[in-house]
């Protein structure tokens, strides 16, 4: 997009996009370490998740301070207030990825016991996909890209069946050996998380999708409903 | 730039809570001499609703109000051709008194322009040439009344004898305003009526315009779009004499569909 006549306003509105992908990355690393720290059983790097937390959630703060300043100071319109607001749902979001990351992290010291290859191969696994979604998200934001956006929401079923499948096999195995109860429940809890990570990354790519085009990302329901009507309005 | 009336983005629906038509502008021209400054511009203005025109300078906002009464009759080298409908009577039509257009179609200016005479009989004048008060009592009645809805009347009631042009540059607007609605018109054409005041009086003027648009059509020019955005609900984007887009308010400040919209409303170019 062109430049601002006030060229100050778009090099504040650069630092804040700069800001939020600094975020995003900060977040990323969270969650691969958080995972890696699981399958590796290194309590060393799940430390560092959960002290990089604090962090993630400073950059935030900042970024709320960013954001009222710019709305009080320079009053955005159209696709400038879309960016500001969002940038304001993008930075909790994104805090909240952090959460989740340092809660698998924290989760990770009390399965230093277990030894289920199958389970810690599906954390693994896992977290390489949902990361991965975080990362295309924060790209098609970088780009201003709707369509990559679109396909990350898209793709959140991929990682709910990803989620249910391992839900199935750890309730498998936590029937066959209730002594190792304790241990594997928190197998569950850092699945869950995994599978509310990608919720969130669906809702930052909604957010994304929201900036670029001014629209909100429509349900599948609502999408069925609309295009039902204009195949009714084609055929009559 | 080439040819814009092909890329035109013109929404013309009402919502529910504007009345029904009350200006229709067709094919509008305006040109001083041989420069053209208004473009095939087509558009509908509703009752009881305010509509912001706005775009850089020169783009021929204020060109465009004035031919809705007939203000460019008053300078020789301006013409206007296409229609301008009021209430189904094209304004341009010889049989139409311009004089009478303008009771109809009242004007308030950038710069307050109280007349050098009483507050009250800033208010009187126009009560009085139209022949609106069949006695003196029936004229402070029209002066009181217009006072009120300008919210003014608190302010000035105890010194109506005073000289207009002794009142502040924002009580001075108010008084322009209801020396407008004085005559009972039905459309109020304000050309950037809060340019010259601070921000308190401007804050004035604007919940004036609320309270003032159950009652009149009203349109606006604004250089200011934050302004424009407040007080109205619909809003058209004038560049170069081209109408560029017209919609309601809240589409065209959050997400407008024309880029030169997008641009200017931006700060991207003056």
């Amino acid at each position: 997009m062109e430049q601002h006549i006030v060229s100050a306003f778009t090099d504040e509105l650069e630092q804040l996009s700069a800001d939020l992908l600094g975020m995003g990355g900060l977040a990323e690393a969270m969650i691969r370490d958080a995972c890696r720290a699981v399958v590796t059983r290194d309590t060393a790097l799940a430390q560092t998740v959960i002290d990089r937390d604090a962090e993630l959630d400073a950059q935030e703060t900042e970024c709320e301070r960013e954001v009222i300043r710019l709305l009080a100071l320079r009053q955005p319109l159209a696709a400038d207030l879309r960016q500001v607001i969002g940038a304001i749902k993008l930075a909790n979001a994104i805090e909240r990825v952090g959460d989740l990351a340092k809660n698998i992290a924290k989760r990770s010291f009390a399965i230093t016991q277990e030894d289920n290859r199958a389970a810690l191969h599906g954390v693994e696994r896992m977290g390489q996909a949902v990361s991965r979604q975080l990362r295309i998200a924060l790209d098609a934001y970088a780009r201003g890209d709707a369509a990559t956006a679109m396909s990350v929401v898209e793709q959140d079923d991929d990682i709910d069946s990803h989620y249910n499948a391992l839900l199935r096999s750890m309730l498998v195995y936590m029937i066959e050996d209730p002594e190792q109860l304790d241990a594997r429940s928190n197998f569950l809890f850092i699945v869950k998380n995994l599978e509310r990570i990608g919720d969130h990354c669906s809702n930052i790519a909604k957010v994304v999708y929201f900036i670029a085009t001014g629209e909100p990302v429509l349900s599948k329901a609502e999408r069925r409903a609309i295009d039902a009507a204009q195949s009714k309005e084609i055929t009559s | 730039m080439a040819d814009t009336s092909s890329t035109e983005t013109v929404t013309n629906s009402l919502s529910a809570d504007m009345g029904d038509i009350k200006i229709d502008c067709r094919n509008v021209n305006v040109y001083y001499g041989d420069k053209q400054a208004i473009f095939d511009v087509t558009m509908t203005i509703p009752d009881k609703a305010v509509s912001a025109l706005i775009g850089p300078s020169g783009c021929g906002k204020s060109t465009f109000l004035r031919c809705m009464n007939r203000m460019n009759d008053t300078i020789d080298i301006a013409r206007v051709d296409g229609q301008i409908f009021m209430e189904g009577a094209d304004i341009n039509d010889p049989s139409i008194d311009p004089v009478l257009l303008r009771s109809r179609v009242g004007m308030v200016f950038q710069k307050p322009n109280p007349f050098p005479k009483s507050i009250y009989d800033n208010i009187a004048y126009g009560a009085r040439i139209h022949g609106l008060a069949a006695d003196s009592s029936e004229l402070d009645e029209i002066v009181e009344t217009s006072l009120r809805r300008a919210g003014l009347w608190d302010e000035v009631k105890d010194r109506l004898s005073s000289p207009g042009t002794g009142l502040s540059g924002g009580q001075q607007q108010r008084l322009c305003i209801a020396r407008a609605i004085a005559v009972s018109p039905e459309v109020i054409l304000m050309d950037e009526p809060c340019s010259a005041l601070d921000p308190i009086a401007t804050s004035r003027i604007e919940e004036l315009i609320d309270e003032l648009r159950e009652r009149f059509c009203i349109v606006i020019v604004n250089q200011s779009m934050q302004q424009a955005a407040r007080v109205s609900q619909r809003t058209a984007f004038f560049h170069l004499g081209n109408l560029i887009e017209l919609g309601d308010t809240e589409t065209i400040f959050t997400n407008p569909a024309d880029k030169r919209t997008q641009d200017y409303i931006t700060g991207r170019f003056g």
